[in-house]
C-alpha cells in the first residue's frame, strides 16, 4: 500500500528547507510533464566537481524528498560519480538493485509505483545534468 | 433507464471497491460498443471507398452508415462530418486549413480556459504566419469572463474556444461568441472534447462553424474523433492533410481535392472506430438526458458540498450548477495534487492530479501545482462521490 509509500522519513526529508546557490557556475531545470514536477538544481563546480549545491523543488513529495537526498549527496561529484548515483537510483527503482546510498532507503517502496519513479529520480538527473561536461 | 441499469452496461464498472471519476480524461466503454468494433473486424474489415469486393462493401456500407449516425447525433448533414483520429486532430486540421486564408497581423482569440488542443496548434500557427493572438479572460471561478469582447475586432479571423473546460466544467456561451465573431467575418472554432459526453449537441444552432470532439471521451473506441463543419465553411476550406482518399484525381502535378467530408479524410480513416463511435452515440442518444442530467448535477452538488465542508480545500470553477458539467477540481492545502491521486487510486478511486494539458488556465487560477479533478459521468452514483470523499480525508491523514 502506498501508506508506506508516504512514510515519516519520507515526508521528513520532503519537508526540509532547500535553497537555492547564488552565484552558482550552472543552473539546470526539468520538469515532469506528467504531474508537473519542476526541479532547479544550482551548482558550483572546481575541477569538474561539485563545490556547493542549492535547488528549488516545486512538486509532489516525492520528489521533493528525492531532492533533499541528491542536495545531501552532490558534493564532490564529478560527471561520472553524478551519473552513477542516477543510474544507482533507476536500479535500485526499476531492477531490484540494493540503494546506491542509504539514505534513497526508504523510495525502496516505490518499486511497484512506476507511474512514480521519475518523479524519484527527476533531482538526480538534474544533477546529472549540471554536472555534465 | 435507471442508473444501476446505465452502469450495468459498463463491464468494468462492476469491480466491487472500484470508483471511476476521471471521466474527463477518457470514459468508459459500454459493452455494445466493444463487441460492434470486433464484429466489424471480424466479418467487414477492408479499406473504404476503394473495394469492389464483398468485405469492401460492407466496410462501405457500416462506415458510411456510422458517418449518418453521427450526423444524426448533431443534427447535421453527413457531408459536414468529417473523421479524424481525435478531437486534437480535428482541431489540428481546422488550423491548418486556415492556414492558408491567414495574413501577417490577422488576429486569433482564444480563451484562458483551452485545453492544449485548441491552443497550441492556433500558437504554432501564430508563430508561422505572424499572427496577433488575443486571450479572453476567465474570472476566479474560472468561468470565461465576456465582459469586454472588443478583442474581437476586424482583424479578427478566427476565435478559437471550448464549449466546456476539462477542468472547472464551465460551459462557454457559445452563441454570444458565435455573434460576436460573425459580426466581424471571423470564424468560430469550438473544442466540444468535453461538452459532448454530456448530451446532444446541434453546433449548427450553437452558432459554430467548426465542432470537434473525442471518441474516447464519448464512451466510444479510442484513435477516433469528428470534425463536424458548418456545409458552407467546410466548402471552403482547403485540405489540411494529403495522401489517399482524398483527390478526385491530378492535373498535372496539382492535385484535385474531393468535396467535404472526403477532402479532410487522407489515409485509411479509422473504419472500425467509426462504427464504435456510431454505436457510443446510439448508446448516449437512448438516454433519458433530462433525468441524466438532473442525476449528474445531484451528485455535482454532493462532491462540491463534501468539499466545500472539509479544511485547507480550495474549490477550483464555479460554486453553482448553473452551465457547469459534472467536473469537479480542487486543491488541497499542502498537499501536492499527485501525491493526493495517488493514495485516491490506491483507495479504488481514479481520479486525475496534474496541470490537466491546460496551462495557462493553471496560472491564470494561481495552481502552480495544478489540482485534483474528479469528473463524472451517468454511470457514477453516489457511492463514487461518497468514496472520493473518504478517500481523500484518508489521503490527507497520510500526507499532512
Amino acid at each position: 500500500m502506498s501508506d508506506d509509500l508516504y512514510q515519516q522519513a519520507i515526508k521528513d526529508l520532503a519537508a526540509r528547507e532547500s535553497s537555492r546557490l547564488d552565484p552558482a557556475d550552472v543552473s539546470v531545470t526539468l520538469d515532469n510533464p506528467l504531474c508537473g514536477d519542476r526541479i532547479v538544481v544550482d551548482a558550483r563546480l572546481s575541477g569538474g566537481k561539485v563545490e556547493a549545491v542549492g535547488h528549488a523543488a516545486k512538486g509532489c513529495l516525492l520528489c521533493k524528498a528525492a531532492a533533499a537526498v541528491m542536495a545531501d549527496n552532490a558534493a564532490g561529484r564529478d560527471a561520472q560519480g553524478a551519473a552513477e548515483l542516477l543510474d544507482g537510483a533507476r536500479a535500485m527503482l526499476k531492477q531490484g538493485a540494493e540503494p546506491p546510498l542509504p539514505a534513497l532507503a526508504p523510495f525502496l517502496t516505490a518499486r511497484p509505483h512506476k507511474s512514480r519513479h521519475d518523479c524519484i529520480l527527476l533531482p538526480f538527473k538534474a544533477l546529472a545534468k549540471a554536472t555534465s561536461p | 433507464m435507471t442508473i444501476a441499469a446505465i452502469r450495468a452496461a459498463f463491464p468494468v464498472l462492476s469491480r466491487a471497491g472500484f470508483h471511476y471519476l476521471d471521466n474527463a480524461a477518457m470514459a468508459q466503454c459500454p459493452g455494445t460498443v466493444v463487441k460492434a468494433v470486433a464484429a466489424h473486424d471480424l466479418t467487414a474489415r477492408a479499406n473504404v471507398h476503394r473495394g469492389l469486393h464483398e468485405l469492401a462493401r460492407r466496410a462501405d456500407e457500416a462506415y458510411d452508415g456510422a458517418r449518418e449516425r453521427v450526423a444524426a447525433f448533431l443534427s447535421a448533414g453527413a457531408d459536414e462530418v468529417v473523421f479524424t483520429g481525435g478531437c486534437t486532430l480535428a482541431l489540428n486540421i481546422v488550423a491548418l486549413a486556415l492556414e492558408e486564408r491567414m495574413q501577417a497581423g490577422d488576429r486569433i482569440v482564444v480563451s484562458a480556459a483551452e485545453h492544449h488542443s485548441n491552443l497550441l496548434p492556433w500558437l504554432a500557427m501564430a508563430r508561422r504566419k505572424g499572427l496577433d493572438v488575443a486571450v479572453i479572460p476567465v474570472n476566479r471561478d474560472g468561468r470565461l469572463d465576456l465582459s469586454d469582447l472588443s478583442m474581437i475586432d476586424r482583424r479578427c479571423k478566427v476565435v478559437a474556444v471550448t464549449h466546456a473546460s476539462n477542468v472547472t466544467g464551465a460551459v462557454t456561451d457559445i452563441p454570444r461568441l458565435a455573434g460576436a465573431a460573425h459580426a466581424v467575418g471571423a470564424v468560430l472554432a469550438v473544442d466540444g472534447a468535453q461538452r459532448l459526453p454530456h448530451g446532444p449537441v446541434d453546433p449548427r444552432e450553437l452558432g459554430a462553424d467548426f465542432y470537434a470532439f473525442a471518441g474516447h471521451k464519448t464512451y466510444g473506441p479510442t484513435g477516433i474523433g469528428v470534425l463536424w463543419g458548418r456545409r458552407e465553411a467546410l466548402e471552403t476550406l482547403p485540405p489540411a492533410l494529403w495522401g489517399g482518399g482524398m483527390v478526385a484525381g491530378l492535373d498535372g502535378d496539382v492535385p484535385i481535392p474531393l468535396d467535404p467530408p472526403a477532402r479532410f479524410e487522407a489515409g485509411t480513416p479509422p473504419v472500425a472506430q467509426a462504427v464504435g463511435l456510431a454505436r457510443a452515440l446510439d448508446w448516449m442518444a437512448g438516454l433519458d438526458w433530462p433525468a441524466v442530467r438532473a442525476h449528474e448535477a445531484a451528485l455535482t452538488r454532493r462532491l462540491l458540498d463534501g468539499l466545500a465542508g472539509r479544511d485547507g480545500i480550495r474549490l477550483v470553477g464555479p460554486a453553482d450548477l448553473a452551465d457547469r458539467l459534472p467536473v469537479v477540481s480542487f486543491a488541497v492545502e499542502g498537499c501536492h495534487p499527485h501525491d493526493l491521486s495517488h493514495l485516491l487510486a490506491e483507495r479504488g478511486v481514479a481520479v486525475r492530479g496534474g496541470a490537466h494539458c491546460a496551462r495557462p488556465l493553471m496560472s491564470a487560477l494561481g495552481l502552480d501545482e495544478g489540482c485534483v479533478r474528479a469528473s463524472l459521468a451517468p454511470y457514477n452514483d453516489e457511492t463514487d462521490v461518497d468514496a472520493l470523499l473518504s478517500g481523500l480525508d484518508h489521503a490527507i491523514g497520510v500526507l499532512r
